[in-house]
């Protein structure tokens, strides 16, 4: 491949001014890879139901420990974040929400709406489950 | 690519154009939006099933997951999100893996991973609702 190898590459995500629509692609991207081990967690908590009592107690024990619930609060806020980043992409599949003002509302939408639902979410949990 | 090394002034492109395309292109994108409108609805689903079992017994969440429509969201769900994330993490690999033997081996790992996982979930489930 040396013909692709000798010419100009473009410039790297250093190169450019941090924006906020870039940050929300690369948050997307993060929080997708931070699911996927995400999924593993919810695995291992179905698998532990399925073996025994006691297994399930422990890794019961595990997710409801202080640590285990701030994992679970990351893991929600990604799951949220993640989701209404798809939809994002569904809205530009669609065609709409490409100009200045709706791609940088939209967002800000994907921000702000992930970090409202989150906090409503464990606001709904701390209600019921005290 | 002997072709296009050495005295040649063809580039890698000029080999392959007119070829044709594969007529398989799209099959990735518009895999990853069909799983992902299915994990929206089932996630919409299966929320309210996690925060109401989260923090029971053993007992308590066997007797939510034996629901038989609880079950199938389940296994729907993560089925559909076990091919979401194989699809979305190759494309991580694909975009910063470029050494050709850790790009097949981080592949290959990636498709293991998730298949063991959501059999491993799958099983989990039906073993719950067949109250083995």
């Amino acid at each position: 491949m040396s013909g692709a190898a000798q010419r100009p590459l473009s410039p790297h995500l250093q190169i450019y001014r941090p924006m906020l629509t870039m940050m929300m692609s690369i948050v997307h991207r993060i929080t997708g890879v931070a699911l996927y081990f995400g999924t593993l967690l919810l695995v291992i908590w179905l698998v532990a139901a399925a073996s025994s009592p006691d297994s399930f107690a422990f890794v019961n024990g595990l997710y409801g420990s202080w640590l285990g619930i701030l994992v679970m609060v990351g893991y929600s806020w990604a799951l949220i974040h993640h989701a209404l980043g798809g939809i994002r992409h569904f809205v530009w599949d669609f065609g709409h929400g490409f100009g200045p003002e709706s791609r940088e509302l939209l967002a800000k939408a994907t921000i702000g709406g992930s970090i409202g639902l989150t906090v409503l979410l464990w606001i709904g949990i701390w209600l019921m489950k005290g | 690519m002997s072709t296009t090394s050495g005295s040649s002034m063809r580039t890698p492109r000029r080999t392959i154009s007119g070829l044709g395309s594969a007529r398989s292109g799209t099959g990735h994108f518009w895999l990853q939006r069909v799983t992902a409108a299915a994990n929206l609805i089932l996630v919409l689903i299966a929320l309210p099933v996690f925060v109401y079992v989260a923090g029971q017994d053993q007992a308590g969440m066997r007797a939510v997951l034996g629901n038989p429509f609880v079950a199938i969201v389940m296994l729907l769900l993560l089925v559909s999100i076990t091919m979401h994330m194989r699809i979305g993490m190759q494309v991580v690999i694909e975009d910063y893996v470029h050494s050709e033997g850790l790009k097949i081996l981080s592949l290959l790992g990636n498709t293991f991973f998730s298949i063991a996982v959501g059999c491993a979930g799958v099983f989990a489930i039906l073993k719950i609702s067949f109250g083995g």
